[in-house]
């Protein structure tokens, strides 16, 4: 068949096509798009004989396009976030920790690790502070927690207004420190073995300190109950990462860019699950941690009781398969 | 040279010579995508940066006047903007930020389809390991060494940069009579002859003379008359002889 029968004969055909391509571009009136689908692969037959037959590179070139955009309007790849938000808190997220408890034993052995030991090291040896820290942040650390002042730091009960800016604040420091954890695992693990390890220093070097000068009742009263939720982040953002270093060092049978790229689709739910946990976190800092009017007792019995119910989460949510799927 | 007859069934394609990269469809069609170089990126990534500083810098002063509400707002607004800027534009505006937009750029999986919420928040949280040790080196080499010029938030989410396509217009075809070509014609040549008559206004008459003098001597034709020849045997392939 000559070209220019060919054309004549599917001109109709191919000008309603792009009109519903067009509507289904804009997310318009999707009512009208039902032989869409096979629309589509007659489209895609049309090619296949333009190219065959060897008709010009002007037809087969608009063609392509028509079928590229068919094609993006057909297939998608199926999202798992957002879609079931509820089982993916309910159950998936907590699945996921367990199914790949292997990066989440290691991050956590680094993490926590390096912040009991450098806590001890700095309680038992008070000057190794001041080689780990600079000195005027220790100052300014031991300002904020001076059980004297008696208010964190803060002259009086922070207005609501307060909290606010720092619930803003921490939800960007600590999400971001989360995601460079996480990221950073690229490298082949080491950035996020570096960034668990460090941050685990810093956070253990001021607990012992402040514990060794006799602040500890007001640190440990006030991270306490939003420590569960932050630690924790911060430990399975790294085993995300590390999960993603170890495709790369790893890869098993896969090529290593293949396996990274699975590797990543799972670790990136991880990342998901660590981001509701550091929203909590930032929300029980601001609006509960900093609270004077309440005793230490109770801020420490609410604390021991939310690390109880993350590790109960952690390990049990999800372990029989009903309800919310 | 001369191809006689279609490859067999399962050869593998021939791999372009340019830096196209071929996607091939459930239905079994390649299609061609062309993944965007380094340059293109780093310009369409500059006036992201630049429209991000512009919306920052406005929000800021408004939200200067808001006091301490404005300042936890402010932080907020910081933390959206510097991690969620480019997945919320990507995901929901076709693979497409304002700038790879202005650029003509797209993001799409490496099947073709539309960049999903999952590679998209990949392929932007590793930004950060792309960024190092300064100013997106460890991207920038990733980029070009790779054929398909992925940054390594690109490997790992499996994404791909690529041009958008172009609406095309019907090139006008030279008037001539048609004829029937004087030897049989391979598919590749068919295509040469009608990509010669297509292209004819974008060249200039010497090297359209020069081109269709290569081609006189198995026409058996005079070398001025070739142009005439070739465009009637491109006309005779179109249409009616």
């Amino acid at each position: 068949m000559k070209q220019s029968l060919f054309e004549s004969r599917h001109k109709a055909e191919w000008e309603r096509f792009a009109l519903v391509l067009e509507r289904l571009e804009h997310g318009k009136d999707t009512t009208q798009v039902a032989g869409f689908p096979k629309a589509y692969r007659r489209l895609c037959q049309h090619l296949a004989l333009a190219q065959a037959r060897g008709y010009s590179s002007f037809l087969i070139d608009s063609l392509q396009q028509q079928v590229l955009r068919g094609h993006q309007q057909l297939y998608r790849h199926r999202s798992h976030l957002g879609a079931n938000l509820l089982s993916f808190v309910l159950a998936d997220f907590p699945r996921l920790v367990r199914a790949e408890w292997r990066f989440v034993l290691a991050a956590g052995l680094l993490f926590f690790g390096s912040l009991i030991g450098v806590a001890v090291l700095v309680y038992g040896f008070p000057d190794l502070i001041y080689s780990l820290i600079p000195a005027d942040q220790v100052r300014e650390m031991q300002g904020m927690y001076d059980p004297v002042a008696g208010h964190l730091g803060r002259p009086v009960e922070r207005a609501a207004s307060e909290d606010w800016v720092m619930f803003g604040y921490y939800v960007m420091h600590n999400i971001g420190i989360a995601f460079q954890t996480f990221a950073s695992g690229l490298l082949l693990g080491v950035g996020s073995a570096f960034f668990l390890f460090y941050n685990g220093m810093v956070i253990g070097a001021v607990a012992g300190h402040l514990s060794e000068i006799g602040y500890g009742q007001t640190f440990w009263s006030f991270v306490i109950a939003h420590g569960a939720f932050e630690l924790t982040a911060i430990a399975l953002a790294g085993a995300a990462g590390l999960q993603l270093g170890w495709a790369l060092i790893a890869p098993g049978r896969l090529t290593r860019s293949e396996a990274l790229q699975r590797a990543a689709r799972k670790s990136v739910l991880l990342v998901c699950g660590v981001m509701l946990f550091l929203l909590i976190a930032a929300f029980i800092e601001a609006y509960w941690s900093s609270k004077t009017s309440v005793t230490p007792l109770t801020k420490y019995l609410v604390g021991a009781g939310l690390w109880v119910l993350v590790a109960v989460y952690l390990l049990f949510a999800g372990r029989t398969r009903h309800a919310p799927e | 040279m001369l191809e006689l007859t279609a490859p067999p069934r399962k050869a593998p394609l021939a791999p372009p010579l340019d830096t196209r990269y071929q996607a091939e469809t459930p239905e079994g069609i390649d299609l061609p995508l062309r993944p965007a170089g380094l340059m293109v990126r780093a310009l369409a990534f500059t006036i992201d940066l630049g429209l991000r500083g512009v919306i920052m810098g406005v929000l800021f002063i408004a939200l200067a006047f808001l006091g301490k509400l404005g300042m936890g707002l402010g932080s907020l607004l910081l933390f959206a903007i510097s991690w969620w800027y480019m997945v919320l534009f990507e995901v929901l505006r076709q693979g497409r930020s304002p700038g790879k937009q202005w650029m003509g750029l797209r993001v799409v999986h490496d099947d073709g389809t539309p960049v999903g919420w999952s590679a998209s928040l990949l392929r932007n949280l590793l930004r950060f390991v792309d960024l190092l040790p300064f100013g997106y080196f460890l991207g920038a080499l990733s980029c070009l060494h790779h054929p398909t010029f992925k940054r390594l938030g690109d490997i790992a989410a499996g994404t791909l940069v690529v041009y958008s396509e172009r609406p095309l217009t019907r090139p006008q075809l030279p008037e001539a009579e048609p004829r029937r070509a004087p030897i049989a014609l391979t598919l590749k040549e068919q295509r040469a002859v009608l990509a010669f008559a297509e292209r004819q206004s974008e060249l200039s008459p010497a090297r359209v003379n020069e081109l269709a003098a290569l081609l006189a001597q198995p026409l058996h034709v005079s070398a001025p008359k070739a142009v005439a020849e070739l465009n009637g045997i491109a006309r005779g392939l179109l249409g009616p002889t």
